[in-house]
């Protein structure tokens, strides 16, 4: 197959090209590369399509199967939903920054072998701290820093257990993979890292809110996604995994729930609903991995229109706290509504797109009869629509009148809104196309009146709960302190402190041996100097002397001893 | 500017009303729709509307005892500034 066969590498294509183009020009080309790796992608057919060799490895770069194709059509159509938000973005490196990563991504989901997935998860990377550093303030940089620091972290994981693998097994093959030894285990961790499990998830809610107000779009949709892509490809029904994301389901809501930042909100619940999909990968029967991949398809669509509401905010406002908006549905009407089709479809609200993926994780918890992880689950169900489906929208769009009096956003973002909340809804209505799509035969029914009716309980509850408890939530200017933590006042804080007891023992040794070296050589002095005792001249009688002394003291030892 | 009518008390004691009304009509559906429970407890009428609420204010509770050790003022990092 030829190269412009790989969705992927039509993205990178147009990331080179974009900067060398102008005006209308390059919005069509934004907008016509993503919809042509859409079109790609779409007709993509099962099968091996490269084949290469590589230090006497097998290399599989582009390989096609159900699973790799839903990815690389997510990806595609949410490169296209990004570019058409951003259009009017000045800042012209972020366009192609997000589209070689959104091309690196595509490129993990066909990559056939281990090799091929190490070196897009790098591009990955480098691209994404390129989507950061165009944000281009000095706090967006050093977030990329500590951002590119957690990454290549994961990359070295990731390389040191796919060279182990390869290692033992002889194959560069990614399949299914046993969690035998260190080298499946440092795979696994690179691959959580990316996904955001705790505790290395304090990166995805440190770096991604520092982004411009369409960075943060692209940067949602990516890296975690393919994370899941790669757990549900190398990983599924390891049991570890239902806890991993368990944790970070709960880990999610708990610290939205105390954030005050409207896009850091948005931040903690992308871990929250990876952890849905990390758990629905442990489980992993069939449902469950459809719920996953599908879960994974549904949300890049509505997290990201969640975050084209808050960037229009931002855009418009240039503000992010909770505490500074307010009452911003008077003069953003389209924005509110589509944040809250966005804020209904992570709620999982029936005739939404989170409804009928969601539920095929739960259904499968149930299925199991794990009753706990099924319990935890319809809890943290509930939870999500506290901290994101209400409290997102309810704080920046309703709450108090801020007195901000903001118009909605111009017509290119008021478009990319509304094609994203048209999906949202679309895929919550007609979703048997979406299930033709994953990777295994659907055999599930979402709309039953039992399904409804007990997800509408649990999440009309959640609302009293939330109303009833407002006061508990009142937005205060703070931060809640997370792992980053470690790394960002803990290690140079030991650092400090080992500086200077470093510093002060010099100090002390330098006190104690300050005039040592003038003391040695003034004793030099005396002892060999011109008229030292060990060099002056002697007379030689005197040195007969010596000498007859010292032969008698031999003859004497010869007859003593 | 008059206010709007979407954040007039009246209105706000309406959509509370209409609210109060959906909540109740969801606990009654719970009746009449056919069940086909996994677990025993999911089967009682009302379980989904109980435990959603409660889970909620399980998890408000356990932010707000986690923020009481763990927020900072929102300038704490300011000065990691290099």
């Amino acid at each position: 197959m030829t190269l412009a066969s790989h969705p992927g590498l039509w993205l990178i294509a147009a990331a080179a090209l974009l900067p060398l183009l102008g005006g209308r020009l390059r919005g069509a080309a934004a907008l016509a590369a993503p919809l042509a790796a859409l079109a790609f992608a779409w007709q993509l057919e099962a099968g091996v399509h490269w084949r290469a060799g590589f230090l006497g490895m097998e290399l599989a770069p582009f390989a096609v199967d159900a699973l790799s194709r839903l990815f690389a059509m997510i990806f595609a159509l949410m490169a296209f939903a990004g570019a058409l938000f951003a259009l009017n973005q000045p800042r012209r490196l972020e366009l192609s920054a997000a589209f070689l990563y959104a091309g690196a991504a595509i490129g993990v989901a066909l990559a056939g072998d281990l090799v091929t997935v190490f070196v897009w998860w790098e591009v990955m990377a480098i691209g994404s701290t390129l989507v950061l550093w165009s944000a281009a303030t000095p706090q967006a940089y050093r977030a990329s820093m500590r951002y590119l620091m957690v990454h290549l972290f994961g990359g070295m994981l990731l390389f040191i257990g796919v060279a182990a693998q390869v290692a033992a097994t002889g194959t560069t093959a990614f399949e299914p993979m046993a969690l035998a030894g260190p080298a499946q285990a440092l795979i696994l961790a690179a691959f959580l890292v990316n996904a955001g499990a705790w505790p290395l998830s304090a990166w995805l809610p440190d770096a991604y809110p520092e982004a411009s107000w369409s960075g943060m779009v692209f940067l949602s949709a990516f890296t975690t996604k393919t994370a899941v892509y790669v757990l549900l490809r190398g990983f599924p029904g390891t049991e570890l995994l239902v806890y991993v994301g368990l944790v970070m389901v709960f880990y999610g809501i708990v610290y939205a729930l105390l954030e005050n930042d409207m896009r850091r909100i948005l931040a903690y619940s992308i871990v929250n609903q990876v952890g849905f999909m990390v758990t629905g990968i442990g489980i992993g029967t069939e449902l469950a991995l459809n719920g996953a991949a599908a879960h994974a398809f549904t949300h890049i669509l509505y997290k990201a229109l969640l975050l084209m509401s808050a960037g229009a905010v931002l855009y418009a406002t240039g503000r992010r706290r909770c505490t500074d908006l307010g009452g911003l549905f008077r003069t953003m009407p389209l924005t509110a509504a589509c944040g809250i089709v966005g804020a209904l479809a992570i709620s999982s609200f029936p005739l939404t797109s989170g409804f009928v993926s969601k539920s095929m994780i739960t259904q499968a918890a149930g299925d199991e009869h794990l009753f706990a992880v099924w319990l935890a689950l319809a809890a943290a169900s509930a939870g999500v629509f506290l901290h994101a489906g209400i409290k997102f929208p309810w704080f920046v769009f309703f709450q108090k009148d801020s007195g901000l009096r903001p118009p909605d956003p111009p017509w290119n973002m008021r478009a990319a809104m509304l094609l994203l909340a048209a999906l949202c809804i679309g895929l919550g209505i007609f979703y048997e196309p979406l299930y033709r799509l994953l990777p295994y035969t659907v055999d599930y029914a979402p709309y039953t009146g039992f399904h409804v009716v007990a997800q509408l309980q649990l999440l009309l509850f959640s609302g009293l709960a939330f109303f009833v408890m407002l006061g508990w939530l009142r937005r205060t200017l703070t931060v809640t302190l997370d792992a980053d933590w470690l790394y960002r006042v803990l290690a140079p804080g030991v650092v400090a402190v080992l500086g200077r007891a470093l510093g002060r023992a010099m100090a002390v040794a330098g006190a104690l041996t300050a005039g040592a070296g003038a003391r040695i050589g003034a004793h030099a002095q005396r002892l060999y100097g011109p008229h030292g005792p060990l060099a002056r001249t002697w007379p030689a009688g005197a040195m007969g002397l010596g000498v007859m002394g010292m032969l008698l003291a031999l003859l004497l030892s010869y007859y003593l001893l | 500017m008059s206010e709007h009518w979407l954040v007039r008390p009246r209105t706000i004691r309406r959509l509370w009303r209409v609210f109060i009304a959906i909540l109740a009509l969801t606990v009654l559906a719970g009746g009449v729709v056919d069940a086909h429970p996994h677990f025993a407890i999911e089967g009682l009428s009302g379980f989904n509307a109980l435990y959603g609420f409660l889970a909620c204010a399980a998890l408000i509770l356990v932010a707000k005892a986690i923020g009481l050790v763990l927020k900072r003022p929102d300038d704490y990092y300011d000065d990691d500034a290099r």
